[in-house]
């Protein structure tokens, strides 16, 4: 579903990615580790086609809204609250049924008693789990996570790693994270970038 | 959902934060009424009408530039533009969306500086209120997109103004020539081309501005 071969990416004169190669094939999960800098989430902008690269070739075979992309801001409007956010991103991702695709998600990820409270002051896990509901809510096939578990508690990381299991397999793949062990188990390949 | 039904998703979306933050608008009234006060007391008693039309173009122009430079502010501060511009919506409709909820600020603008106008100055004409309203589009189209290529440079407040205030020279001059001359009709059918052409190259241009 993904394929790299000599990606490079750089932002001015600094080069932050270089001569990636890696392949994910559909239903398949890419593991990416790295300290900070490394490019992690330059890589997955790239596979979202966020970014362009600057060298190299990077087929990913997915459209736009096919796309459950995850990143260190949970892109969330703050003055909206989580049931107006995932209503505005159910329309334009054209979500069917979408009243109860989001309410099942709340329900799922503990969010619906806060469905009514603005984005801005829920606490950091909450956005994050918030932000995994907008990720999840048009069933995409490829899924870009970066950091998942970032403010996330053992409860809340613990039924990540249930829903990430049970879609391993069924959707591809590409998460960077920092607590690799969480993950491990259901990888199918591993990128180090150093 | 049609083209349409996204971007009236996404102009209320506009209003509603606006509505909710009060960011923008009460500092564009505010502003507008403020500057209109300055002109009085700058402006000799007998000063023309061109004159007096020029001031209140300059100020509406300011005023339209205070409310795009926060345009994209929550899009930039959440990079919420990404999770937008991956939606398999048209990326176009995210500008007009944009347009819209800056064309009901500047209207929300203009309808006190208006009459702060008339307070002040000269009474307002019909040609006035046309060349406004004329004004409003292309001040919204033309601004909303160099707003979303400031946000997404470094530089984005200075960036705005060097590229905004060139782009509108013809809006002041047909406004100016709409409201103090004796043709208004001709000056008029020029804001309207200039609305026409400059909304559909923004329109076209949306996708390469929000994307690399």
């Amino acid at each position: 579903m993904i394929t790299a071969r000599g990606l490079g990416r750089d932002f001015g004169t600094k080069r932050v990615l270089r001569d990636i190669d890696f392949e994910v094939p559909r239903g398949g999960f890419l593991l990416v580790t790295g300290p900070n800098g490394s490019g992690k989430s330059t890589l997955l902008s790239l596979c979202a086609g966020l970014l362009v690269p600057t060298s190299g070739e990077l087929a990913v075979e997915a459209e736009r809204g096919e796309i459950g992309y995850l990143a260190h801001e949970p892109l969330l409007y703050r003055e909206l609250t989580a049931l107006e956010n995932l209503d505005l991103y159910g329309r334009l991702y054209r979500v069917p049924e979408r009243r109860e695709r989001i309410g099942m998600l709340l329900e799922r990820f503990g969010l619906w008693e806060a469905r009514r409270e603005r984005v801005g002051s829920l606490s950091r896990g909450t956005a994050q789990r918030l932000a995994l509901c907008r990720a999840l809510l048009h069933g995409p096939r490829l899924l870009l996570f970066d950091e998942p578990y970032s403010g996330l508690d053992d409860a809340a990381a613990r039924l990540l790693d249930d829903e990430l299991g049970s879609l391993a397999g069924e959707r591809t793949f590409v998460v960077a994270t920092h607590a690799p062990q969480r993950v491990e188990s259901l990888a199918t390949a591993a990128l180090s970038l150093a | 959902m049609t083209f349409l039904g996204d971007v009236l998703v996404l102009a209320r979306k506009d209003l509603l934060l606006e509505l909710r933050s009060r960011d923008t608008v009460p500092a564009m009234l505010l502003f507008v009424v403020s500057t209109l006060v300055v002109f009085h007391f700058a402006l000799p008693s007998d000063a023309s009408a061109t004159a007096q039309t020029g001031l209140l173009w300059v100020a509406l122009l300011f005023t339209a530039l205070l409310g795009l430079v926060r345009a994209f502010v929550a899009e930039r501060e959440e990079r919420i533009l990404d999770g937008l511009v991956l939606a398999p919506c048209d990326r176009s409709a995210i500008w007009l969306g944009k347009v819209i909820g800056v064309m009901a600020f500047l209207v929300a603008a203009e309808v006190v500086a208006l009459p702060a106008y008339a307070l002040f100055f000269r009474p307002v004409g019909w040609e006035l209120v046309a060349a406004v309203a004329l004004a409003d589009v292309g001040l919204a189209a033309v601004g909303t997109l160099l707003a979303a290529m400031a946000a997404a440079g470094r530089a984005r407040e200075l960036l705005l103004p060097l590229l905004f205030l060139p782009l509108v020279i013809p809006i002041v001059v047909g406004g100016v020539g709409a409201s103090a001359t004796d043709d208004p009709g001709r000056y008029l059918a020029f804001l309207g081309l200039y609305d026409a052409v400059f909304a559909i190259l923004s329109w076209a241009s949306f996708e390469y501005v929000v994307t690399e």
